[in-house]
């Protein structure tokens, strides 16, 4: 066990390499699912304004 | 098959189909994920002149390689948005920058903390590493420009074209190892002649590169959801959908 933790002495970058690795890995599931979350929210923001408001919000922006 | 293309365009079934496809990819990326840490941590022999050290290419080398093939998805998916105006096409772009930027960033910085024992420095300045940095830049830029537009279908319009023009960075990025004799090493599985590694090592490399590539199907899809509501704000398909939630 504690040969393979060492990594013939490479483990500083092998670890590093791999947790590094693992933590963009989980960040990327993490914010996928935030993005589509965000979506479906602003989606229901919008909804709530009959057409024609929003017709005229549009209009003015 | 018109029909099945033309279905696809339309965002309400595409926005159901990749919404069940998610788990499609998900889990066998999963799995092979885990198979590949296994096997290439724990049970890949370790390398003659590396030793253990060269266990670091089974976090590289796929990450390096969704970096372009995430690139070229992208601008292909660009270029049929452009061509027949599909929005679905550049919701399918769009969804690809940030996941391919961050697979370009694993694969700089993995390479980099590789570099420093084997080669003794953490950059260099060759062919390969600043090919794959400005590869890393198009996609900060390709993103960054369609954000600068206040009208999206203009920002997804500008950003295909930086995109697609992007491309030819691609295939500097594959030779450059062969122009210019540098640090890096030549390709190792992908070339005419036989991989020059062996298949105790080989095969938990290929798991990787196919569970990041369905890890990349899956984050994608995901993100692509997202994409195609943002682009279809206020329809009514999307007031129903949220009637049902």
């Amino acid at each position: 066990m504690r040969e393979f933790l060492l990594m013939d002495g490479y483990w500083a970058y092998v670890w590093s390499a791999w947790g590094l690795t693992l933590a963009v890995l989980l960040a990327l599931v993490y914010s996928a699912r935030r993005h589509h979350r965000q979506a479906l929210r602003q989606a229901a923001e919008q909804d709530e304004a009959p057409r024609p408001v929003r017709a005229a919000v549009k209009e003015l922006s | 098959m018109w029909i099945w293309f033309h279905k696809l365009g339309s965002p309400p079934h595409f926005y159901r189909t990749a919404g069940r496809l998610v788990p499609w990819f998900g889990i066998p990326a999963l799995l092979l994920l885990v198979a590949g840490t296994v096997g290439g941590l724990a049970i890949a022999p370790p390398d003659y002149q590396q030793g253990d050290g060269f266990r670091i290419i089974y976090v590289h080398v796929p990450s390096a390689y969704i970096s372009m093939f995430g690139y070229v998805a992208m601008a292909v998916a660009a270029a049929v948005g452009l061509i027949w105006r599909m929005k679905v096409a550049f919701a399918f772009a769009a969804a690809c920058a940030p996941v391919g930027a961050a697979f370009t960033f694993l694969a700089l910085a993995t390479g980099s903390i590789w570099g420093k024992p084997m080669w003794g420095v953490w950059w260099d300045w060759d062919g390969r590493m600043t090919s794959v940095l400005v590869l890393f830049f198009l996609y900060v830029g390709v993103m960054a420009l369609r954000s600068a537009f206040d009208d999206a279908s203009k920002g997804d319009r500008a950003a295909a074209l930086l995109a697609i023009v992007g491309v030819v960075n691609i295939p500097i990025i594959k030779f450059s190892v062969d122009w210019w004799n540098t640090l890096h090493q030549p390709a190792t599985i992908a070339k005419l002649s036989a991989p020059s590694i062996t298949m105790d090592m080989l095969v938990w490399l290929l798991a990787m590169v196919v569970g990041y590539t369905l890890f990349f199907a899956a984050v994608v899809t995901m993100r692509l959801r997202g994409e195609v509501l943002l682009r279809e704000r206020g329809a009514r398909w999307i007031r129903e959908l949220n009637a049902h939630a």
